[in-house]
């Protein structure tokens, strides 16, 4: 036996070799061209591969190489502003190598081998260094200061290290047992990265949406789901978060999407500005792309490649959100690859293991202390694309049983042009007791009463709405109706938020919850008016409320909108003596 | 290759012929098989090992007998590509169908065809103007997109993918579409209404017909849209032409493959199709595009009838993933008699955004469009409450937006089939049906566009 095998069967991305030693995931060369593949299924001397590329042309007999590696990636500095594939090939190389179309048999390195870095040592010789240690930084970004790390599994006292320009794959430290280590290490995919232990999260991920930071809060380290059918603007919102939620590092995966809507993101990107740094915001993005037309084993592939480049970034003490749009994408690439394999089929044709993948990656989230005793996140946000819109199928059922936070995506709000078209009354989020104490300390000891007041009146309006479908608005008592104009209010000033408006688009935490004390105290004023005679639509028709409302769309609103809020007060009292 | 013929069939079934003891055989390689009566039928190869072969054949195994010879020919399916093919009408497997020479070929491209680099893209930004005025406002077509029309049996789908090949054209420019019509399965009569009409207004010309009809083996249906989309590759990449591909009828073509995937005892999806069916349309649709550094584009309007008019069937499901947004046609509207039937709620174009306003259309028409669309939606939702509690119970606003409901249909909607609506004429009569609502109802209007377009306004 030795590394060197031949094909034995090729059945679509499926291909058999014989006559070779392989273990598990070992990435193996395929044919003549030497198309990159994994082990995935062994059968005494039979070793099962699934393909990165398209296999059409490759015949039984062309040999098989192992290169004894598991699929890995290479981490390091030059990684941020990276547009990848699904095996970490950039995509900008593939073009200068292939031309417009992507052909194969192509290899091309994650990032350049041969850029010079400016490396500044951040430990002296004689030091102990252990696994996960900072030794040196590299400025990769104007934002992001790369931490060059101690691989895990190595570790000991500095026998030489040095300051100055070095590519990543030279020595920058020595270790006296003769270890040497560079600024690029490789990672295996489907391997997690290791660290101390894993926190409970506290600091919820601003994402800048009110409807999620208010209503269903996400923790810095949790893991979201976002169910929708096609239309409903799934792809619109995982973009959103990418460009406005206050992670460090944001790792976007498009799996099996669009290919004009990845370019659309590919050309956008590079000209938005961090709202939170003032700076481009793709130094602080890495990008993979493998549209729905790429080899479908190389999208299976994507989400690990995408999670392993977060973890690696979360080591270095970082914040990082990973958006995967669409992990249905990702499942039905496993299910492609298992009916290649004739694996007995779970759940509408799906593998037996689909949950215990999904759980698997999603558990790949969390706030940690890192090797080094730092504290980062990876914060998982996964799009789900249910056929049909049926989330009772087994991608949504497998994803909602791990994940705590659920953003449900309505075709029917979509429809109405109300966006971001997330259900209030099917969404939910578990994290907020354990992020509450956060909003108390940092927006406002009342923060959590505020949230469950408004929620309060939605889930009323949902009820009242049932009686007015039946008998119209104008049979309810005035009261009523008031609450009704309150929860309008509610949906069409607070919930609905313009993800193109150049201000609207982005709203804090704290300018959210002065938006929704306003509409709280629109409803008080509005009830003692009415108690003191005045007249339901003269109170709702007061000029301010228009204003306040009109307002969120100005760049000054955070300092005007307290104004706005009296200015209504008073109109409604004025409304009084109209009657 | 050695152009041996074997006779080792040992099992055929439905469209699929298995062979032992080959030379070693190539994944995708085509086959010839020679009948024991003379005649020969092609094929393609699904699986290759050292002991089997597995060979879909594309004209069905009628007459396969253990005896066939098979002979492997040595390379991928590949389709002979020129400027020649334009005017043509091939078959549903790329050979002349209309009595004329073979297509002498310029270069032979495989039909499997490569993934663009979504780097390598170019955003869509070209507004197509399709003289219809309920794509052009509501559901605008841009140039490299690919827009399916989701229909239903006995509904004038056709009618309206020919229209907008015709009409199809930039604004202001009189540049014209190559054509790149691909039949599956459709009837011999459809597929003469097609032809007779691209010959009666001359588009047959700057045509090209794949077609596969009812009557033809079904299994060719799975080459037919690569063939046609290899050739409209070739026109758009290689000669710079704007290539509109029209399919039809997907359903057609997604039956084939599940009746391969059956053929083969593959483990179903939904409603019995493959898992993998939704890579395999997206290897069709995401052909659709403008790459930088070319002049040409594809654009695509593929055609599938939703059985039992069920949009959450798994072909318009799928496709609806895939493709960028959808034009749904609506049988109630067929039924009162409008043409074109198009339900403009449930549609979309995703690409709309990236095409209309100021520099392309006109500065009013996201406003527009955005109004026209709500004020309809209200008053088809108002119908349903009358028929509850009648019209009188309405208030003033309620009643004139029920009425425009019925005015967007029958005046907005409603065109002739040789009507060919400017984009600025389609604009203006949105203008002057909505002057009867009232102007305060109509919010989503920037106040600067009442003033300027607004009917009262202008004379």
């Amino acid at each position: 036996m030795s590394n060197e095998g031949v094909i034995y069967r090729i059945s679509g991305p499926v291909v058999t070799a014989t006559g070779m030693e392989a273990g598990m995931y070992d990435v193996v060369r395929v044919g003549h061209e030497g198309l990159m593949g994994e082990v995935i299924e062994l059968h005494g001397d039979k070793a099962v591969i699934q393909v990165y590329e398209d296999t059409s042309g490759i015949r039984p007999g062309e040999p098989v190489l192992n290169t004894r590696e598991t699929l890995s990636v290479a981490l390091g500095p030059g990684l941020l502003t990276q547009i990848y594939d699904g095996i970490q090939r950039p995509l900008a190389t593939l073009e200068e190598v292939m031309g417009v179309f992507i052909t194969r048999g192509v290899d091309a390195d994650g990032f350049d081998m041969e850029r010079k870095w400016q490396f500044d040592a951040t430990v002296s010789n004689g030091d102990e260094v252990v696994s996960g240690q900072v030794i040196g930084t590299v400025q990769e970004t104007e934002t992001i200061v790369h931490k060059i790390m101690v691989p895990p599994g190595k570790g000991g006292k500095v026998k030489s290290i040095s300051s100055g320009e070095f590519n990543v794959t030279e020595d920058v430290c020595t270790l006296d047992d003769g270890t040497t280590m560079q600024m690029m290490q490789k990672w295996p995919v489907r391997t997690p990265r290791p660290y101390q232990q894993k926190y409970a999260p506290d600091t919820p991920l601003i994402t800048g949406m009110r409807i999620l930071d208010f209503l269903f809060p996400l923790a810095k380290g949790g893991a979201a789901g976002i169910p929708g059918p096609f239309g409903s603007g799934k792809t619109v919102t995982q973009q959103s978060l990418a460009k406005y939620s206050d992670a460090q590092i944001v790792v976007y995966i498009g799996c099996g999407e669009r290919g004009n809507e990845m370019t659309e993101v590919l050309d956008e990107f590079p000209h938005l500005i961090d709202p939170n740094t003032g700076k481009p915001l793709m130094n602080r993005t890495v990008m993979i792309a493998n549209t729905s037309n790429m080899p479908v084993a190389a999208r299976e592939a994507s989400v690990y490649t995408g999670i392993t480049i977060a973890e690696y970034f979360r080591d270095m003490g970082y914040d990082v959100a990973l958006m995967a749009d669409s992990t249905s994408r990702w499942a039905e690439a496993m299910r492609e690859i298992s009916s290649r394999l004739e694996e007995m089929p779970g759940e509408e044709g799906y593998p037996a293991y689909l949950s215990s993948r999904i759980a698997e990656f999603y558990e790949r989230a969390g706030r940690v202390q890192t090797l080094n005793g730092d504290d980062g996140s990876v914060t998982v946000i996964g799009a789900v694309s249910p056929p049909g819109g049926d989330i009772s199928e087994p991608v949504s059922q497998g994803t909602l049983r791990i994940v705590k936070v659920f953003w449900g995506l309505d075709a029917g709000l979509a429809r109405q042009r109300h966006f971001p078209a997330i259900n209030w009354l099917s969404s939910y989020s578990l994290y907020p007791p354990s992020l509450d104490q956060w909003f108390r300390d940092n927006i406002a000891q009342d923060y959590p009463e505020i949230r469950t007041a408004i929620s309060g009146l939605l889930q009323i309006e949902a009820e009242l709405q049932e009686i007015v479908q039946l008998v119209g608005s104008d049979a309810l008592p005035v009261d009523q109706q008031l609450t009704l104009e309150v929860a309008r209010m509610i949906r069409e000033y607070f919930l609905q938020q313009n993800g193109f408006h150049e201000v609207d688009a982005f709203c804090t935490v704290d300018l959210h919850y002065k938006m929704a004390k306003a509409i709280l105290t629109f409803q008080e004023s509005a009830k003692s008016a009415m108690a003191a005679g005045a007249d339901l639509q003269d109170v709702v028709n007061v000029p301010a409320r228009t204003d306040l409302m009109r307002g969120r769309f100005e760049s000054t609103y955070m300092d005007e909108i307290d104004a706005l809020v009296d200015k209504m007060n008073n109109e409604i009292a004025d409304a009084i003596g109209e009657n | 290759m050695s152009g041996k013929e074997y006779r080792t069939i040992t099992d055929v079934k439905g469209p699929l012929v298995f062979l032992d003891k080959t030379e070693p055989v190539a994944f995708g390689e085509i086959v010839q098989l020679r009948l024991t009566d003379g005649s020969m039928k092609n094929g393609q190869v699904l699986d290759t090992s050292e002991d089997l072969v597995v060979v879909q054949v594309f004209e069905g195994t009628a007459g396969v007998d253990l005896n066939t010879g098979v002979k492997f020919m040595g390379d991928v399916f590949k389709l002979p590509v020129s400027d020649d093919l334009i005017g043509r009408i091939l078959d549903g497997a790329g050979r002349p169908r209309d009595g004329g020479p073979d297509i002498v070929a310029e270069e032979n491209a495989d039909i499997i065809g490569a993934a663009i680099n979504p780097y390598s893209r170019q955003s869509p930004h070209d507004f197509i103007q399709t003289g219809i005025s309920a794509i052009d406002c509501c559901t605008t077509l841009v140039r490299g997109q690919k827009l399916p029309i989701f229909s239903a049996s006995g509904l004038p789908h056709n009618d309206i993918a020919l229209q907008i090949a015709r009409q199809a054209k930039l604004k202001d420019s009189d540049e014209e579409f190559i054509v790149v019509f691909c039949a599956m399965g459709i009837t011999a009569e459809e597929f003469n209404f097609f032809r007779s009409d691209l010959e009666r207004t001359g588009a047959l010309e700057n045509a090209v017909l794949f077609v596969n009809l009812a009557d033809d083996p079904a299994v060719e249906r799975i080459i037919t849209p690569r063939l046609a989309l290899t050739a409209a590759e070739y026109l758009a990449f290689e000669k710079d032409y704007h290539v509109l591909v029209i399919y039809t009828d997907m359903t057609n073509y997604c039956d084939a493959l599940r009746q391969i995937g059956a053929a083969r005892e593959e483990v179903p999806g939904r409603r019995g199709y493959p898992g993998y069916m939704y890579t395999d349309l997206a290897m069709l649709y995401e052909r659709a595009g403008i790459v930088k550094g070319k002049k040409g584009s594809i654009t695509q309007f593929p055609i599938l009838t939703m059985p039992g008019d069920d949009i959450t069937h798994p072909i318009p499901d799928l496709s609806g993933y895939i493709t960028e947004g959808q034009i749904v046609i609506s049988r109630e509207l067929h039924q009162a008699g409008i043409y074109p039937p198009i339900n403009v709620l449930p549609s979309l174009s995703r690409l709309m955004g990236s095409c209309i306003g100021a520099k392309t259309t006109r500065e009013d028409h996201k406003s527009v469009s955005d109004q026209m669309y709500a004020a309809y939606a209200q008053g088809r939702e108002l119908r349903g409450l009358v028929a509850i509690v009648g019209e009188d119970a309405l208030n003033e606003r309620d009643k004139q937006l029920l009425d425009f409901s019925g005015v967007f249909e029958d005046k907005f909607l409603r065109q002739s089939r040789d009507e060919d609506r400017s984009i600025d004429e389609t604009l203006d009569l949105c203008w002057t049906l909505m002057s009867e609502i009232d102007t305060k109802y109509l919010v989503r209007l920037d106040q600067k566009w009442i003033e300027k377009y607004h009917p009262d306004n202008r004379s």
